[in-house]
């Protein structure tokens, strides 16, 4: 019997979901490029290079020839500012985040202390409370206390404390330590004590033996807790949506807050760039997969 | 002090788990138990909060009205239950098509050779991975009046000159339900696919020698096997779509109020944050009860980490 027979049926619904779930993909990096402004049929790639001419909705010359929406949108500084956002606090969670967690992942696999159950429950309150909830309460936690601490401490007019980068980060890293610490508990569990031990009967103290044993057999799991928290805070719309405030929009509340006025195929000349990030991310994690394998 | 640290095991681990403890008690715990005692409150005529306790938001919720069209002291106004009812029932179809669509390709996965399996696997996640916002976008861009689909039936019609007109497609459930389900399938691929994975290709020769036809199998072996990877999928669908906000607001406009709607505006733009708080708490409740009683009779799956 041949293990890798699959039903005829199979190979069809899996063809169809594969066109469901890249058929967007394809129009929206398609339209990235197209020379209507309308951006209702694909009516072809800007043809040539030059100064910007038009006839009706169509764009037949541009600077920068078929990647006219690519230059328009770099010229765009909101888009700038938000990207630079998104990456800040996209690192600065993830650092963070990949460190406590990790802590908080060996304690839990290691060691038997009295809050231990509170800490692991704590762990699962994100995957079982929907996103909004967690978003309008951190949204209320913030709101009162800024209100008792400005008013505590005299603060008036810019120096108030109001939400901002700051808020958005402490959110972000709240929702991604639980994820990198269960990913990392997992890769403990399977984890033999022994090489720890032989470390120890060795002569190496606690410090060497988790630098020189530990760490390096967790990494794996660190890391793709790390790449998790990454991709959880870039991603992140709810969240942020509820703890942002004037100068730290992000990427996606920017697209949002853009969509909701206009379509512009701007904002197709963005997604292509993002596909285009996440494409590579996927086939250097591939290969990183194989090499390991 | 520190060379008692070095002996107290008890501890060294408090310590290694308090910065993760302490962050989720502060951002997590506190917020809700926040958004609890503001529920028990009023609103204030600047938008603020006057606390008390009383249930009148709850009330409001499930449907008890003091505003009633014929002048009585009460009445039974439907507009609130109805979309918790409409966001629940929504998160169910949600879950139930993205099942069906997403077993077949996970099994497909899970049966393909190794060499290929990862490239199969990494197809999933490119579109999982490509931003929320932006993959609603691409579902305006195919539904609306003047979107793709329409253009290219209308091109269609036209080469074979037949008169057409439009469809309206975005602004409507049935929008706001294929953007749910593409939003969401890569969260019931991947837990499915760690589950079918894991079945021993023996355990196949086993019923097929024990006479199984390959239904068979697949109902008595297969489909039982795979459920811890149903289970997790169906918790990180259901409970996302209970409170998605933008793939209804995006897709389905004034037309489709769900839940996550409600509580965004109460405190955006209606500034009743103690409305908004009670519905937010029923919200919470009503994942929390579906989940328990789904997770008790299947069991709660290692796989949702896997995903």
């Amino acid at each position: 019997m041949n293990p890798y027979r699959r039903h005829p049926f199979i190979r069809v619904a899996t063809v169809l979901v594969y066109l469901f779930l890249y058929t967007p993909i394809v129009v929206l990096v398609l339209y990235a490029f197209n020379a209507s402004r309308t951006n209702i049929l694909f009516e072809g790639f800007i043809p040539s290079f030059g100064p910007l001419q038009t006839s009706g909705s169509l764009v037949t010359q541009s600077p920068c020839g078929p990647f006219h929406w690519f230059c328009e949108l770099s010229r765009n500084r909101e888009v700038g500012a938000a990207a630079r956002n998104t990456l800040t606090i996209a690192f600065i969670s993830t650092l963070t985040s990949t460190v406590i967690g990790t802590m908080a992942a060996l304690a839990l696999q290691r060691y038997n202390f009295r809050m231990k159950p509170f800490s692991q429950i704590f762990l699962y309150i994100p995957i079982v409370i929907p996103e909004i909830v967690m978003g309008i309460g951190i949204l209320t936690l913030f709101s009162q206390l800024f209100g008792v601490l400005n008013s505590a401490l005299g603060l008036a007019g810019d120096s108030r404390l109001s939400l901002g980068l700051g808020t958005v980060i402490v959110s972000h890293i709240a929702f991604s330590v639980p994820f990198v610490t269960l990913v990392v508990q997992a890769r403990l569990q399977g984890f033999d004590k022994s090489y720890e031990e032989a470390a120890m009967d060795l002569g190496a103290n606690e410090l060497v033996t988790f630098w020189r044993v530990t760490f390096p057999m967790i990494l794996p799991g660190v890391l793709s807790g790390a790449l998790l928290a990454f991709t959880l805070s870039l991603d992140d719309f709810v969240i942020t949506f509820f703890t942002t405030g004037p100068g730290a929009t992000t990427l996606p509340i920017y697209v949002y807050g853009l969509l909701r006025r206009i379509i512009t195929p701007q904002v197709n000349a963005l997604s292509t760039i993002w596909i285009a990030i996440v494409l590579t991310a996927v086939i250097l994690l591939q290969r990183l997969q194989n090499r390991e394998a | 002090m520190l060379q008692r640290l070095r002996e107290n095991k008890a501890w060294q681990g408090t310590l290694l788990a308090l910065p993760t403890t302490l962050w989720l008690f502060v951002l997590l715990v506190i917020p809700l138990f926040l958004t609890l005692v503001v529920s028990f409150g009023r609103r204030s005529p600047d938008g603020g909060v006057i606390y008390g306790f009383s249930f009148h938001n709850y009330l409001r919720l499930l449907g008890y009205s003091t505003d009633c069209p014929g002048g009585q002291a009460a009445c039974f106004d439907p507009l609130y239950a109805g979309i918790l009812w409409r966001s629940l029932t929504l998160a169910f179809w949600t879950t139930v098509i993205v099942i069906l669509l997403a077993y077949p390709l996970a099994y497909f996965i899970a049966r393909s050779h190794p060499r290929r399996r990862n490239t199969f696997l990494m197809l999933v996640l490119v579109p999982l991975w490509t931003n929320f916002v932006i993959r609603v976008y691409a579902w305006m861009m195919l539904l609306r009046e003047q979107g793709v689909i329409n253009g290219v039936l209308g091109w269609i019609a036209a080469q074979f000159g037949i008169p057409f007109q439009p469809l309206q497609m975005l602004y409507t459930p049935g929008a706001v339900l294929v953007g749910m389900v593409y939003e969401f399938l890569p969260f019931m691929i991947l837990p499915i696919f760690t589950s079918l994975e894991k079945i021993e290709l023996p355990l196949y020769e086993a019923a097929a020698d024990l006479g199984a036809n390959p239904f068979r199998t697949f109902l008595r072996v297969t489909l039982p096997l795979s459920m811890p990877g149903v289970v997790a999928g169906t918790i990180l669908v259901f409970i996302p779509v209970m409170g998605t906000f933008i793939v209804s607001d995006l897709l389905g406009g004034k037309q489709v109020i769900l839940v996550g709607n409600l509580i965004q505006n109460q405190f955006l733009s209606a500034r009743d944050p103690t409305f908004g708080s009670a519905a937010s708490l029923i919200l919470m409740i009503m994942t929390l009860i579906v989940t328990y009683f789904y997770t008790r009779k299947f069991g709660f799956g290692e796989e949702i980490i896997a995903a």
